[in-house]
């Protein structure tokens, strides 16, 4: 099927819906995922509007990746209800292709088109051009040409996230997609995330960056179960990052603020 | 013409070896990059009977090929359902069963002398009707290989991803399998049931070594088949040694060389260009 036409659907096609309804992407209401039938996270109500950036919050194994993963189908839905009503693109946490891969970052990048062709019919001149001008938004233009596999993670993360928007979806799943940058590039893919929020697009981004979800629109705290849903100012107190984090909380000593102690990442290869 | 070629019956080898080579070698880089080594030998030798028992019956091997690679596949979908066996072992099982039998059939006093053509094939013995045959097989091969190759390669990249752009990572494994044993059929005939799978790897395998982008390495995979094709049939010409053999030791020798060729170019190619 095709996804892109079911953006354009939602983009204001022949689709008449209330305003408001309109601009919902996708509303979960007491959602419980999980996988072969075993609950990961319960209780989950959130709702992402275009032009939103929300951030996940919570420990490792807290539930970001299921949470992303119940949109994409990837986690099976135990109870609640959950409606997705734009196309998605997804920059998924780990990497799952083979890096002796003989593909250039501009293959990858290509391929996120496919999804808006019928299957008869091949990327072309068109199509790489839109990679071309993706891999340029993350700053990964120059090196097009290059292996997929003998790129950095942090560049193979950016190839991914062009690939992301070549897809051109209403809705992006980012989990963890700073992990691995360096500050210029993690500077330069806040700044695309949130020129992505103005074009209308929903965004969720799983991070352990307490700081960053603080300058967006919502966060989702996560611990096996919804602790909390909002905006940042509010939410973000010490009571729900203790439930959220358990004992990891640190006053940080020149802003005042809270921060986690970073987490011991398991390390992609 | 001149040389070996110059005689009618090794001109049609090489055009067997040449469309043997374009199906083998095209389809050769996907069998690598979606995992499908084994199930490639376990097809092409699990057809055995069925080749043997159209040479009993006197039918067109490519008919008896035919019946054989969907009766096996058949054998191996039952088998596996069997609870408590495990994929790997029913394939182990049902082809080496049949296999097996199909041994005994061809060591059968009734069976025309020809076990050895079947094993090590004939690539000497193709007529105008078989060439036709693998032309055609060769054309759709290689044509559905370009319709699909976008789809393909994105499902050997990331099935998961694949499956969320709309792509079916079911659809492209079938299609890999059916153009496998489309290939397997073509190549059976002149490299016979025990090499075809050197003509479906080993150019692979070369072009692996020497290119690192899908195209130009389904390309050069070709190449080498057909080279490797056409320097079989001299050696067979000039020193008198089987051809399909002698084919698959000139795709040995050409892996060999690339091999080696890549480990004395290494040092220059670890200077990165900025
Ligand atoms: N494929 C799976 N099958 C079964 N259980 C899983 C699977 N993936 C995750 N889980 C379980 O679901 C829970 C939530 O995992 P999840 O990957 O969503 O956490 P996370 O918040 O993304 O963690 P991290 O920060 O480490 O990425 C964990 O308890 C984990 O063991
Ligand atoms: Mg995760």
């Amino acid at each position: 099927m095709n996804r892109a036409a079911a953006s354009h659907e939602v983009d204001g096609g022949p689709l008449i819906r209330a305003t408001s309804d309109r601009d919902v992407l996708a509303e979960a209401a007491g959602l419980t995922v999980g996988y072969g039938g075993v609950a990961a996270i319960e209780n989950v109500s959130f709702r992402v509007r275009r032009g939103e950036r929300i951030a996940l919050l919570g420990p490792n194994g807290g539930g970001k990746t299921t949470l992303l993963r119940s949109i994409t189908g990837e986690a099976d839905r135990i109870s609640g209800s959950l409606r997705v009503s734009a196309s998605w693109a997804t920059v998924p946490q780990t990497e799952r292709s083979r890096l002796d891969y003989p593909v250039s970052a501009l293959d990858v990048a290509v391929m996120g088109s496919l999804a808006s062709l019928p299957w008869w019919r091949q990327p072309g001149r068109r199509e790489r051009a839109a990679a071309l001008q993706a891999l340029e938004r993350v700053g990964m233009v120059k090196l097009a040409g290059a292996t997929f596999g003998e790129l950095s993670a942090g560049q193979r993360q950016r190839v991914l996230i062009a690939r992301g928007l070549v897809q051109d979806a209403g809705l992006l799943l980012l989990d963890e997609p700073f992990t691995g940058l360096d500050a210029s590039s993690s500077d330069r893919l806040e700044t695309l995330i949130g020129a992505l929020a103005t074009e209308e697009r929903g965004i969720l981004i799983a991070t352990h960056d307490l700081e960053q979800a603080r300058r967006w629109d919502l966060v989702v705290c996560l611990n096996r179960r919804q602790i909390a849903f909002g905006p940042p100012g509010e939410v973000l107190n010490l009571a729900v990052l203790e439930a959220t984090y358990g004992g990891a909380i640190v006053a940080i000593p020149d802003s005042g603020g809270l921060g986690i102690l970073p987490p011991h990442h398991h390390h992609q290869s | 013409m001149i040389g070996p070629f110059s005689d009618p019956v090794m001109q049609r080898a090489l055009v067997e070896a040449t469309l043997v080579g374009v199906c083998g070698g095209a389809l050769g880089c996907w069998v690598i990059f979606y995992g499908l080594s084994y199930a490639s030998e376990s097809l092409a030798h699990g057809l055995f009977p069925g080749l043997v028992a159209a040479a009993l019956l006197g039918l067109p091997l490519v008919l008896g090929a035919g019946v054989g690679l969907v009766a096996a596949a058949l054998a191996v979908a039952v088998a596996s359902r069997v609870p408590g066996v495990g994929r790997n072992v029913a394939v182990a099982v049902v082809v080496t069963s049949l296999f097996g039998l199909g041994v005994l059939l061809a060591l059968s006093p009734a069976s025309p002398p020809g076990i050895q053509a079947l094993l090590f094939g004939d690539v000497l013995g193709a007529n105008d009707a078989d060439l036709a045959l693998s032309g055609a097989l060769a054309l759709g091969i290689v044509g559905a290989l370009w319709l699909l190759h976008g789809r393909l390669l994105a499902v050997g990249f990331d099935r998961d991803f694949a499956r969320s752009l709309g792509v079916s990572a079911a659809a492209a494994d079938a299609a890999v399998l059916t153009l496998l044993a489309g290939a397997i059929l073509v190549g059976v005939q002149g490299m016979g049931n025990l090499l075809v799978v050197a003509v479906l790897i080993g150019p692979a395998a070369t072009a692996r070594q020497l290119s690192s982008r899908m195209a130009p390495m389904m390309l050069l995979s070709v190449a080498v088949a057909a080279l490797a094709g056409a320097a079989g049939l001299c050696l067979s010409y000039y020193a008198g040694t089987a051809a399909g053999a002698s084919i698959a030791a000139a795709l040995v020798a050409a892996y060999l060389a690339a091999a080696f060729g890549r480990r004395s170019r290494l040092p220059i190619t670890v200077e990165e260009v900025p």
